[in-house]
Parts: C-alpha cells; structure tokens; sequence
C-alpha cells in the first residue's frame, strides 16, 4: 500500500525578489469591501437616506415657513437642517466599520487572511486605509449634495444658505468627517470585540445611551463631561446658528473624537496582534 | 520541511497540545492522525501563526511563518472549509487571497477549473456545499503553487469521487517534491493517501512510524488456519511457542508463527489444511489499538432508551 519511495527532488523554487507590500493589502481589502452586500446596503443607505431625508425635513420646512413665528424664523439653522439625514448616516457608516472586521470573524475569513498575510498590523493599517477612504468619500458625497438639494428646496421666503454662509462649509465638510471618523471607532470596537451584534450595541450605546447616563448625573459634572460625548461633538460641528450649551470649539471637539478613533485602533490593533486569531 | 519542538498550547486549565514534535518532510504525504479533540486542528494554527504556542516553537522551511515573504508561495494551508464569507463569490474570494501575494486572475481561473469550480465561480459561497467548500479552500492553498501543504480533514463532505480527486491530488504533490502534511481522524483514509503518519491523542505525540511499520507491529496480526485436525495441530504449534486460539467457526487464531512455519509445521506432523490465511490488521485496528487510551469524548452503542439522568437537556 504506501512505499516509502525516494522522494524526486524538491523543485527549486525562485520567489519574487521583496515581500508582500502595503499597498498589496490596500488591493485585497478594496476587493473584499466591494464584493460583499453589506457593503452596498450600508452605502445605500448612507446615500439615499443621508440626502433623503434632509429633502424631506427642508421641504417641510419650506411648506410651514408662512406659519413659523419670528422667533422660529430667526434662529432656523439652514445648513443643519439639511444635513439632518446625517443622523441615519452615522448608525449605517458605523455598522459597515464594524463588520469589516467582525465578519471576518464570523465567516472564518480572517485565517485566510492571515495566511496569506500574516503581518497583523500591516492588515489591519490596510484594513482602516481602505474603510476610512470609502467612508470618507460617501460622507463627504451625501452631505454635500444633502446640503446643495436642501438650500435649493429651501426657495425665498425662507432662509437658506449658501457655502460662504457663516459656518456652512464647516458644517457640511465637518459633518461628514464626524461620520467618517465614527466609523473608524466603530471600526476599533469591532475589532476589540470581534462580534458584530456585541459591537455595534457598543457603538449604538455610545450615541444614544451614554448621553442620557450623563444627564442623570449631579448638574456641575454632567455639564463637564457632556462636551466629551460624540453626539455633542457631532452637533457641534453641524451646528451653524450658535453652540448647543458648554462644548468644545466645533473643531476642537473633532480633534477630541479622532482622539478617541485613534485610542481605540491602537488598542484593537494591539489585540489583533496579541490574541490568538 | 515543517519542524515542531516542544510545541505546546494551552487554554485555560486545558491543554490542548503538550510537548509535541515532530517533523514533516518534503516528498511523502504525512498523516497527522488522532482522534477529535485531539488537538490537530490547535497544531496546525500554531504552523500558521494564527494561535500562538504557549510553550515551544515550530517552523516552516526553518523559519516561523509570520516572518515568511511571500506567505502563498512557500505555505498553503486548507484549514477549514467554508471560511468565505457566504455573500462573496468563490473567485473574489479566491482573488482577494491572490492580489496579496502578486498571483494573477489567470492563475486563479486556471484552479478554479482544476479544483471543478468554474461553473459557480461567480455564485456566492454561502450556497455552496460543505464540498464545495472544500474544494474552494484546495484552490486556495494550491494559489501560490507553494513546496508546503497542509490540509485539515480535506475530505469531510466529499463524495466518493472528490475523495479519490483529493487523494490523488496530495499523492501528486508529494510526489513533486513537497511537503505534504493532512489531518484526519480517519485512519483508513490516510491507509489509503499517507506514506507516514503522526498519531497523536489529547495533545500528545503517540507515535511517527510509517504506515507499513505501524501495519506490522500491530498485535492484530495474525494467521488463520483451518484444518480437519484442528486439535492436533493447535498442540504441535504450541509446542513451537506460537499462540493459538481456537474460534468459534472451528478455525485457529495464530500468533507467533507465521504462515510460512504453520505450513512447513503441518507437512512434518503431517495434518491436512483447509485454509492458512494470514491476517493483517487493518488500520483502523492499529490506530484504534493505540489511542485507546486517549479517546476524548467516547460514544456508546447503546441504542436502548437510556435511563433519567441526562436526558433531555
């Protein structure tokens, strides 16, 4: 059954001079963003309900603007309200960030991946170089045309702006950075915690329940630590008639969230390298 | 040439491999055989640098596999089927692997024929079967046409025919010169494929032995004899020191003597025989023999209901 023959001789192989580069990683992880419908969907929705909506607020407005008092009129934020769909974008960039890493994960991906390519680090800096691109360029896309469809609907009488208004471009440009830079924390939460549904109660928690936690606190320390919290942060920025309350300057309070983004890619960068994959 | 020394994983208070080495040479198939739980799959991890030992070291070509150039090129690992994500194509699955490694969308094409996919290339791979699976994780360790193989249970799932494909593909690979080196807990499939084996049972090293060494040494073997004048010839060969049981049929369980001494024996006495046939243990019993005591989790056989405790859980 089985002889122990002579084994033929090893064929001599020649490898390619160098080694398996950066910008080859950079290929693979576009490859594996774009052939998955996760993807698409989340875009999808980034883009349809990020300009959706803030077309539908705006025509609202446009069509009670007869029926608003002065006081309303006054302090009506134009750019703001036409970046409202923003809101939606933020969960659906966030899920994406935290899925390209957690469903490597769940599928089992990941070993492949890292058979092919076992510089850790060198994955996972490809990995956020290919996600923070994408879900740059489809923030700054959705608020952009949300911001030119919304002042459009926004016809005389009522108030709209321009990108030369005071703070517009800052609220435009701005806003869709907030949300290209959660995506990169939920990027770092997903790799930190590997499961998809675990890691986006994370993610969804940090928006919507860690702000009514720090409302419940004494009143002095609630005001401190508000400003802290990205949700203020993200208001901040978008916010173009006056701050919300005691904050950050708008893009001091960005400097504060890419902190945050950086710490926890750090962290998740050093626990994909530790831990057994 | 893979190299392990000492190679030891631990979780937790279990331990999944204790103190294992072995090597695995280019030019043979080796078979990495245990039981389940056994700690094959913890070891070829650690061959990969996806798990870290907790103690000891293992080496591919003398070097850890992280520190490699050109990962595809010099080690392809099949370490389970259908890690795809189920919504990505075979072939972008099987490019985004390449695009790593500088290896072209022909080179990918050209295995997606070889390992009978080309016709669902374009399907998404959560509709493939465990199979398919399979074969898709083939194509992927063979992308980088690489001297170093490993493959965990390629043939679970496989039908008859993809049994035979796969054990002729490691079989030829071998016979080019790599180093060849597949998990199974099934010892008859690697009867059929491995030159050598490395028998392991809860993390430890059992035995390296090649198949025929292992096939040989087996207790099991024995030669059986039939013959009008069973009695008679079951005293001369025991006078001779063999061993000798007499069956339930009428025949005679030999051990000790092999059928060359029985005949010759018989002829002097002189007794007539019916039958004298050697007996090899198959290789099942041979592995069976030796990991006895190391079997994980035990089933049982019996099929009766059983009684309260346990059930239903």
């Amino acid at each position: 059954m089985s002889t122990v023959a002579t084994p033929s001789e090893a064929t001599p192989r020649t490898l390619p001079p160098g080694r398996y580069s950066f910008f080859d990683l950079v290929k693979s992880e576009w490859t594996k963003i774009r052939t998955v419908r996760s993807t698409m969907w989340t875009i999808g929705v980034t883009v349809v309900l990020g300009i959706g909506i803030g077309a539908l607020v705006t025509a609202v407005t446009r069509a009670h603007w007869s029926g608003m008092n002065v006081g309303q009129r006054v302090s009506f934020d134009a750019p703001a309200t036409s970046l409202v769909g923003m809101f939606i974008a933020q969960f659906a960039v966030g899920v994406l960030g935290v899925m390209v890493i957690s469903a490597e994960y769940s599928t089992g991906t990941i070993r492949a991946t890292l058979s092919s390519a076992p510089n850790r680090s060198k994955v996972f800096g490809a990995k956020v170089f290919v996600f923070g691109l994408l879900a740059f360029v489809v923030a700054e896309f959705t608020a952009f045309v949300a911001f030119f469809l919304g002042q459009f609907l926004l016809s005389a009488p009522a108030t709209h702006a321009t990108l030369s208004s005071p703070g517009a471009f800052r609220a435009v440009f701005g806003g869709a950075l907030f949300v290209c830079v959660l995506g990169l924390i939920a990027l770092g939460m997903g790799t930190i915690i590997r499961h998809t549904a675990g890691a986006i109660s994370a993610f969804v928690a940090m928006l919507l329940i860690l702000p009514i936690i720090v409302q419940v606190l004494p009143t002095q320390l609630s005001m401190d630590v508000r400003k802290f919290l990205p949700d203020r942060i993200g208001a901040d920025i978008i916010t173009t008639n006056g701050g919300v309350g005691q904050s950050f300057s708008p893009w001091m309070g960005m400097l504060v969230l890419a902190l945050y983004a950086v710490g926890l890619l750090i962290i998740g960068n050093s626990m994909l390298e530790r831990r057994d994959a | 040439m893979i190299e392990a020394e000492g190679l030891t994983k631990h979780y937790g208070a279990k331990h999944a491999v204790e103190q294992l080495s072995f090597t695995v040479r280019p030019g043979f198939v080796t078979g990495f055989l245990g039981p389940n739980g056994s700690g094959k799959s913890t070891t070829m991890r650690m061959i990969m640098g996806l798990d870290s030992p907790t103690a000891g070291d293992v080496t591919v070509k003398g070097k850890h596999f992280k520190d490699l150039h050109w990962p595809l090129h010099e080690v392809g690992a099949l370490l389970e089927a259908k890690a795809i994500h189920p919504g990505r194509s075979a072939r972008s699955h099987l490019k985004m692997l390449a695009q790593t490694n500088h290896i072209s969308m022909a080179r990918v094409d050209e295995l997606l024929e070889v390992v009978g996919l080309t016709s669902v290339a374009h399907k998404r791979a959560g509709k493939f079967s465990l199979g398919m699976g399979q074969r898709l994780g083939i194509a992927a360790a063979l992308l980088g046409d690489p001297e170093i193989l490993l493959f965990d249970e390629p043939v679970n799932g496989l039908d008859p025919d993809g049994i035979r494909w796969v054990r002729n593909l490691l079989k030829g690979l071998a016979r080019e010169g790599r180093t060849v080196f597949v998990s199974s807990h099934l010892m008859s499939e690697m009867a059929l494929t491995a030159d050598e084996v490395i028998i392991i049972g809860k993390g430890k090293l059992i035995s390296q032995i090649t198949v025929e060494e292992l096939l040989s040494q087996s207790t099991e073997n024995f030669v059986r004899v039939r013959s009008p004048e069973a009695a008679k010839l079951k005293l001369a060969l025991e006078k001779e020191g063999a061993v000798v049981a007499l069956e339930d049929d009428g025949s005679l369980s030999v051990r000790g003597a092999n059928q060359v001494a029985i005949g010759e024996l018989a002829a002097t006495i002189p007794v007539v025989l019916h039958e004298l046939a050697p007996q090899s243990a198959s290789l099942e019993e041979a592995f069976m023999e030796l990991t006895e005591d190391s079997i994980e989790y035990h089933g049982t056989t019996a099929t009766g209901p059983t009684n309260s405790t346990g059930a239903k859980s």
